[in-house]
Order: structure tokens, then sequence, then C-alpha cells
């Protein structure tokens, strides 16, 4: 077996550790043991946690050696590093504060951003000159798990939330929730309407003009909605329902818009069937499974992840990227569209972390402050490269 | 100022919430921390004596009462971020093409959005001057609120005194009772705690155990980081401390290079674009053809940079003096004199010179005269001898066509046009030739000579960017006492725990500044061989 195998077996060991792993924590709630002490099945969990994250680590190794280059070099690569990486935060906030519950959450969320990832192009791809420095991979590195440690704190967020709200009536606040969790949803959908499509080879290609030069681009989804000013040229195919409109200026934006959303739809479909079996929302749901969870825990950890998050995030996303930036631009700034939205991310936690020197800001405040970071980091992560343009364009 | 005195004797300045020697709260100024209504005090600076809350009279007070409230800081913050998203719902001006009027390009490319986001102004935003004036508020904020609370903080800091009052213990978050308790257990917690690092202090019995006092720092330590790049980005703005410019180079030209005083000439030797090549690095085959096998590899100028000799007297050709010769590539820049030169654009295969020859219409093999265009020296006219010359009445160097009407898209030659007048000893008045790369247009009626291209020379042109920046450092040393500041702040917690004796037993009451499950854990394992009860959490979120 060549390295790019190995490489590519270890990431699907370490996934479905992962899936045991999060089984095993889950069975932690119906053991009688208070949250915060370890029991039998948490010690289990976290184990093959561990193991797994080694299967990832040796993903990254075998990639890197089969590659001549660290693999955060494009969006399928950096994205399952941030999964790995939200692991690893995982594991560090677990050994700090015991909490098994944690486990049930951020696995999963790690999970389903590594399979988003593996939806993308896998294959091994060269460096263009600018990637081509040290600078590059310390700074997407740092910056990854700077990010990572941050979602630890959406994690919490999250159970703080399910906890808390009041799920009695449908308000704004139950909405929101479940809105959070539809997203979980549509990125679900997302891996499954992909996989699905291209088990059975799906393809339909369209012709248009862009940046005035003839282009064809082949969606592997059936097409609800093609390219702006395109004709389809794959015959006896569904659709296409409607154009994109001409200002979606990225590269293959017809072919982003129609994934996005069919991911959308299909999230849909998931959420409506799950809520159709249990008969309730998702969230109110899951409120009776966090009985014994200690709020004031789960606040604690949510401060404490971007307490410890904001440090590594600012060195890695701001400062490794100017340096990188003045190594390969000479100007270690540039207002490039990544760039700026890290400064926002950045700005949400010094806001964060500001707002947390006053009392009021504590618990649910707070807890819907960790859930916005972390949409702004997903935002960053994943559509500033497939909506807006700029240098950093890894898809 | 009204002193006030604490029934413990101690004299604190005006302002204060809680007596900075023992900690009694001062009564009439329990609303500033909004202590009146909570079961806990708020260990804020430790209740000292803060300006901005003491005083609200002066418009200076009013001003700076605005400045150091950290609800005004946290707006400014949140709507910095904001702005900030704004700028990418289009692309900024500089990220345009260079050759198109933005006030069209926004509105043809986005529609009405588009063109409402130009007449704003968001093109240019983070140029415009009200998010500059933001950034510096946050600037000014940061100032200000840093300097109304580092005074307090030195002031809580240095009075650190074991002995409390009764009413601080109790109403710490953590704080607990024992009724019975040795003087052994006593003991052994202090020296549990002395093994955890705690620095402990006594006074007729009462103990103060603290660590990482230093912490507290974090936050000015950070702040005065962010100050200092923001003084950096204000130097920016002059040209000693920072020059950006650039310049585009033909091979075998030599030519000034901007922004340093006329001083350095460079030469571009030859520029080289080397592609992937996907029979080569069969891993990356793949990839390769998808990207359409054009993967750039290398882009490289080779390039001689010389030195004015003597003074530089302006109109007078300069004598030059090699200085240095390199190659930039990207990431690698030549660098001279605190100068640098960046790998930045190219244009491959501009037309250097073009040669025509002038033949009769119906034989081109009978050439009656050529001469030879050249891109960087064009001449008005040009004679073949024996009373034919040639006239350029137009040059189009990029020519585009807009109804069959001819103009140019940029001063770069990289699609040349033509229009010549060919005067003759036989032509009556003159005979007008249109001559274009691929455009195949009618010569004209009845023309009897024609123009026709005889060879033409290409080469390549480089874009270099041209830097100097002296504001680097300053910069570097901000982001690296940030850095200190926050991991100083965050990574480690200001703990405290005071042991209060009673008759029989003991109170024990703790503080930090974050991180309470350390702080709890550090207690309960210091008291895990004695009898103490182990503070109680006073606060429950739930
Ligand atoms: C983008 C700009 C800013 C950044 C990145 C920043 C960063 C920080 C950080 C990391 C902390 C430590 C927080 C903690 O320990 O939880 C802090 C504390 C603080 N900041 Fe800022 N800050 C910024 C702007 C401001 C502004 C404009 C103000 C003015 C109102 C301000 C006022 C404070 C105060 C009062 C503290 C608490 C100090 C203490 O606990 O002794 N900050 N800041």
């Amino acid at each position: 077996m060549d390295f790019y195998s190995i490489s590519s077996n270890l990431l699907y060991t370490a996934f479905v550790i992962y899936f045991i792993a999060t089984i095993f924590f889950g069975a932690t709630i119906r053991s009688k043991e208070e949250s915060g002490k370890s029991s039998r099945a948490a010690a289990v969990g976290i184990t093959l946690t561990i193991i797994g994250f080694i299967a990832q680590l040796g993903y990254f190794i075998f990639r890197w050696i089969a590659a001549g280059h660290a693999p955060v070099s494009n969006l399928f690569e950096f994205t399952t590093f941030f999964g790995m990486m939200l692991v690893f935060a995982f594991i560090i906030i677990y050994f700090l504060y015991k909490l098994n519950i944690l486990g049930l959450f951020a696995l999963p969320v790690a999970m389903i951003i590594i399979g988003y990832a593996s939806m993308f192009p896998q294959e091994l791809s060269p460096l263009i000159p600018a990637l081509k420095t040290h600078w590059l991979y310390i700074h997407v590195t740092t910056a990854g798990l700077g990010e990572a440690i941050l979602a630890v704190s959406f994690a919490a967020g999250l159970i703080y939330l399910i906890k808390k709200v009041d799920q009695s009536k449908l308000n704004l606040k139950t909405f929101s929730l479940e809105f959070v969790l539809y997203m979980i949803f549509a990125t679900l959908g997302f891996i499954l309407v992909t996989l699905t499509f291209n088990a059975m080879d799906y393809e339909v290609a369209f012709e248009y003009r862009e940046n005035g030069e003839e282009t064809t681009t082949e969606y592997h989804l059936p097409a609800i909605v093609a390219p702006y000013d395109s004709t389809m040229i794959t015959e006896d195919r569904f659709g296409p329902l409607f154009e994109t409109p001409a200002w979606m200026e990225g590269k293959e934006a017809g072919r982003k818009l129609n994934t996005f959303i069919w991911s959308l739809l299909g999230g849909l479909v998931l959420h409506a069937f799950t809520m159709l079996l249990l008969r309730k929302r998702v969230a109110k749901a899951l409120q009776p499974l966090l009985n014994k969870v200690n709020l004031d825990i789960v606040d604690e950890i949510m401060y404490r992840s971007v307490a410890i998050g904001f440090p590594v995030f600012t060195l890695g996303a701001l400062i490794f990227a100017a340096i990188w930036a003045q190594v390969a631009w000479n100007r270690f700034w540039g207002w490039d569209p990544k760039e700026v939205w890290a400064l926002v991310t950045w700005f949400f936690y010094a806001a964060f972390l500001h707002l947390r020197l006053s009392r009021g800001w504590h618990g649910e405040k707070s807890a819907w402050l960790a859930v916005i970071g972390f949409a702004i980091i997903m935002f960053n992560l994943i559509a500033v490269n497939l909506v807006l343009f700029g240098l950093h364009s890894y898809a | 100022m009204n002193k006030i005195k604490c029934e413990c004797g101690h004299v604190n300045p005006e302002g204060t919430v809680l007596c900075e020697a023992c900690g009694k709260p001062v009564e009439k100024n329990q609303h500033i921390d909004g202590n009146e209504k909570n079961k806990l005090l708020n260990m804020r600076y430790d209740g000292s004596a803060r300006r901005s809350q003491t005083y609200n009279k002066t418009i200076v007070d009013k001003t700076w009462n605005f400045f150091s409230s950290v609800k005004v800081g946290v707006w400014l913050i949140v709507l910095a971020l904001v702005a900030s998203a704004i700028g990418t719902i289009f692309p900024q001006e500089m990220y345009i093409p260079r050759s198109v009027d933005p006030s069209q390009y926004y509105r043809d490319e986005y529609g009405i959005f588009g063109q409402l986001y130009y007449e704003l102004g968001f093109h240019n935003l983070y140029g415009s001057w009200w998010y500059i004036l933001l950034i510096a508020l946050i600037g000014v904020s940061l100032v200000i609120c840093s300097i109304d609370r580092v005074v307090p903080l030195h002031r809580a800091l240095k009075n650190q005194r074991p002995k409390r009052h009764e009413v601080f213990i109790q109403r710490q978050r953590l704080f607990g009772k024992t009724e019975k308790v040795s003087k052994d257990d006593i003991k052994t917690f202090i020296e549990q705690l002395r093994k955890k690092n705690y620095k402990i202090s006594e006074d007729q019995g009462h103990v103060l155990a603290e660590k990482n006092r230093f912490s507290r720092w974090g936050p000015y330590v950070n702040h005065i980081g962010l100050i200092i790049i923001l003084i950096g980005a204000i130097l920016r703005f002059f040209p000693f401390m920072y020059v950006d410019e650039f310049v585009f180079v033909r091979e075998g030209e030599t030519k000034v290079i901007p922004g340093t005083n006329q001083q350095y000439y460079i030469e571009n030797k030859d520029f080289i674009l080397e592609l992937y090549d996907p029979e080569e690095e069969e891993k990356f085959a793949e990839a390769i053809v998808q990207e359409g096998g054009m993967v750039p590899k290398n882009f490289q100028t080779n390039a001689v940079i010389y030195q004015v000799k003597g003074e530089v007297v302006p109109g007078a050709e300069p004598e030059l003096e090699k200085m240095k010769e390199g190659e930039i590539r990207v990431n690698e820049p030549l660098k001279f004199n605190g100068y640098a030169l960046y790998q930045s654009q190219y244009q491959l295969n501009e037309f250097k010179s073009m040669s025509f020859k002038l033949h009769p219409a119906d034989n081109p093999d009978d050439a009656i005269g050529t001469f030879t265009f050249d891109m960087t020296d064009p001449k008005k006219e040009y004679d073949l001898g024996n009373g034919y010359r040639v006239v350029v009445d137009q040059y189009f160097p990029e020519l585009k066509l807009e109804n069959g009407v001819p103009s140019s898209e940029s001063n770069y030659p990289r699609n040349p046009a033509f229009i010549f007048f060919v005067y003759g000893p036989d032509i009556e008045e003159r005979e007008t030739s249109f001559l274009a790369i691929g455009a195949n247009i009618d010569p004209g009626e009845d023309n009897r000579y024609k123009l026709s291209l005889d060879g033409v020379e290409m080469r390549d042109v480089t874009g270099l960017a041209v830097q100097k920046d002296r504001t680097l450092p300053i910069f570097a040393a901000g982001a690296i006492i940030f850095m200190i500041g926050v991991v100083q702040g965050m990574y480690w917690q200001h703990r405290r725990i005071w042991i209060h004796p009673k008759e029989q037993g003991v109170w024990i009451a703790a503080h930090t500044n974050k991180n309470w499950h350390g702080l709890k854990r550090d207690i309960k394992s210091a008291l895990d061989q004695t009898s103490i009860n182990p503070p109680e959490d006073q606060q429950e979120l739930s």
C-alpha cells in the first residue's frame, strides 16, 4: 500500500472510532453517577477518542509524506484538519473538566465536519508559488487549532441552551435553537445527498461564459439552479428550475449555489423526519437527557475555551497570517475577505470577553454568543471560500 | 476630596466601594458596583475608587467616563466588526480590474446594490474617514479605559491585607464555615497551599494565600500592545516610514525604481515562468489536469539593481553603478538598502517591436521598403527611401473595437493596431492602411500599395512591488506585547484564599478573576487531609 492509501484508510478508521466513542459518551447519560465523576463508559469513551485522534494524526502524517507538503492546502485538507483539532481541543478540555456530556456534542460536530470535508476533491494537489513557505503551515495549523478551541465553546453553549431554554412554548428562542440544530441537519443533508448522487454517477453539464471565456461545468447533483446565462448540454436531465443571479460571481457560483440549495432541502427533510419520529422539536427531545448537567460547569467551559482559544486564534489567524502575507505578498495586511473575516472573528470574541466582565452576560446570553461565534468561524471556513472571492480561495 | 474613614481606621479616597484595608463595604457607595442588590460583592478592582465612577461634573469628566465605559468599548468593537464585514460583500476597489471605471464596474457587475455600495463609499471602506475614525475611537477608548482602571488595580493589589472584615469574607462567591477546627488542620491547609505555589501572608492569625497576581496586569499589557499597533498604523501615513510602489519592467529595459528619490534603477534581464509538468510530477497529475494543465510552479525575474553615482541632477542622464544582481521570486524578494522588490505580476509576450514592409497591393514579394515600429520608442513618421514614407496616424497599444470604432484598452502593447498614412511619389494624396494582429480589416477602397507585417519581437514584462517599511518593527513589537498580555491574562488566574479564624472554628473565603473550577480544585485538594469544610459556591446560574 502506498502512503496515500494508508493515509486515507487511517482517516476512515479515525472516523469510525469517533463514532464508537460517541456511543460510549452517550451511555454515560444513563449511568447513576453525577457528571464530573468518571464512569467506566466515560473512560472507554475518552480512550477511544484518543485512539481515534492518533489514527487521524497518522492520516495527517502519511498524507504529508505522500504530498511532500503539509496537508492543509485545500478545502478538504484544511477542513479535515479543523475536525482533528476540534477533537484535540475536546480532549484537553475533557481532562480539565471531566464533563462527559461534552463528548456527546463535541465528537459528533467533529465527525460532521470531517464528513463534510470528505465531500470535496481529495486528490493531492500541488502548491502554487504563494503557498510555498513554512509560514503557510504554521499559520493554517495554528489558526485551525485556535478556531477548534473556540468551537468547543459552541458545543458547551449548545448544551447550555438545550438544557436552559424553556421548551414549553414556541417562541424566538426555541425557534432559534431549533434553527441551529437544523443547520447541523443541513450539513448532514449535504453529505447524504452528495454521497447518494455520487453513487449513482449522476452528471449534468452546462456551458456558459466565465470571465469572457467559454466554460463548461459539471454538476454531480440534479440541477435546481443553472449557472447564469448557461445552456444545459447533457440531454434528458432534470431541471434546471431557475438560474443563478448575475451578481454571484465566484468561480463555479452556479454549481455551488445548487449544492447549497440541495443541502438546505436535504436538511429540511432529515429534520422534519426526525421531528416526526420524536413527535417534538429536536431540542425539546434532547432536553431530558441533560437533566443531570450542572450549568455552572458548562458556563465555565464555554468561557474557558474562549479564554484558551482566543490567544491561539490571535497568534495563528492574525499574527502568523500577517507574517505569511508579508513574506508572500510583501504586505502583512491586505483587506482580503478571508483576512477581514478573521478580523471579524477576532473582534467578536474580544467583544465576548469584554461582555463577560459584566455579570449579566454570563450564562444564557453568553451561550448564544458562543453559538454566533461558531457561525462566524464556519462562515469564514466555508462560505468565504465559496461565496466571496479572494486570494485564499482554496476551492 | 472627601476622604472616607473606615471603622478599621484606614482612610480611603473618595469613590471607594470596599475599604482598601479590611474590605468592609463603604455604605454610601454600594450603588457604584451594584452591590446593594446582590448577596455577593462585586470584586472588580476590589472596590477601589475609579475616576470614571467618582466624578461626573465637567465635560472632561463626561468624556472620560464615556470612553472608559466597557459598554462603549464593546459597542465600538461591534461597530468595527459590522463595518469590516460589510466591506466584504462586494470586492474592494483594489481588487477590481484596474482598467475599468469603478463607478461603472459596481453598477454593471452587481446592479442596483452595487451602485449603492459604490455611492456610499463602501468600495473603499477600509480607507474611508469614518472607518479610520472608528478604529481611532477604539484606540482612544483603550487608552482612557486602561488608565481609568490601572490606578485602582494598582491600589487594590498593593493593599492585600490578610485580615478582612467579616462582611467581606461572607460575601465572597466561595465561602465556607467550619465550627470546630484544630490548629493542625489549619496548618496543614496552609502548608498544602504553599506547596501549590500560593504565597502566604499572615496577620494576627488571619491568613491570605495568593497566587499569580501578575496575571491581573495581562489586559493592560495587551492593551498597550494594541496601542503600539495603532501607532504603527498611523506612522504608515509618513513616507519616510513607509513606501509602497509598483513598477512594470520589460525584458531588457532599465527603469528608475519609484519611491526611491530617483536613487535606484532596475534592469530586467529575463522573466521566467515555469509550469508544473504533469509528466514529471505524477502524483499531482490529476489535479493539474483539472486546472486545465496550467498550474504555475515558479515566477522569476532576473534583475540587476543600479545606484546613481553622485548627485541626482534633474533632467540629466544619470550615471549608474551596478550594485546588486539577483533573482526575484514569489516569497523571495530582492533586498537592498532597506528596500525590497517583490515579484507581484507579470505579462507574457508583450510586443517589443513590429516590422512592416510596403509593397504593391498585387505583389507581396516586391518590397519597396521596410520599417520597424519600436513600442518603446515610437516615431511619428518612417522614411522608406525613394520618396516613400509612412506616417503613423494612430497607434492603439491594446486594440478594442466597439461598434467598429477602434480604441485602446490600455497603454500596454498587448494587442497593437495602427492606422498608417502612406505617401509616395506615385500616390496622389495618401493611402490609408489599418493594421492589427488577427483583425482582418479591409485595406480600403483601391489602394495601390499595401503594408504587411514582416516580423515581430516579443518580450515579457515583470511587475514588481517596491517596498520600504520601517513600521514593521513597531507592528512586530505591538503584536508580541499583545500576545504576552493575553497569555498572561488568560493562562494564569489571580487566586486568593482568605483564612479567617473564629473562636473555635474557621471561615474560608476565596476569589479568582476567572477559572473558578481550578480554584475549587486547589482548595479541595489542599483540604483533603483536614476536617475543614470546603467552601461552597454561593453563586448558582441555573
Ligand atoms: C479590539 C480591541 C480590544 C481587544 C482585543 C481587547 C482585549 C482584551 C482582553 C483579551 C482582555 C482580557 C479579558 C479577560 O481577561 O477576560 C481585556 C480586558 C479588558 N479590556 Fe480590552 N480589548 C480591546 C478593547 C478594549 C476597549 C476599547 C476597552 C475600553 C472600554 C477595553 C477595556 C477592557 C477592560 C476594562 C478590561 C478588563 C481589565 C481587567 O480585568 O482588569 N478593551 N481586553
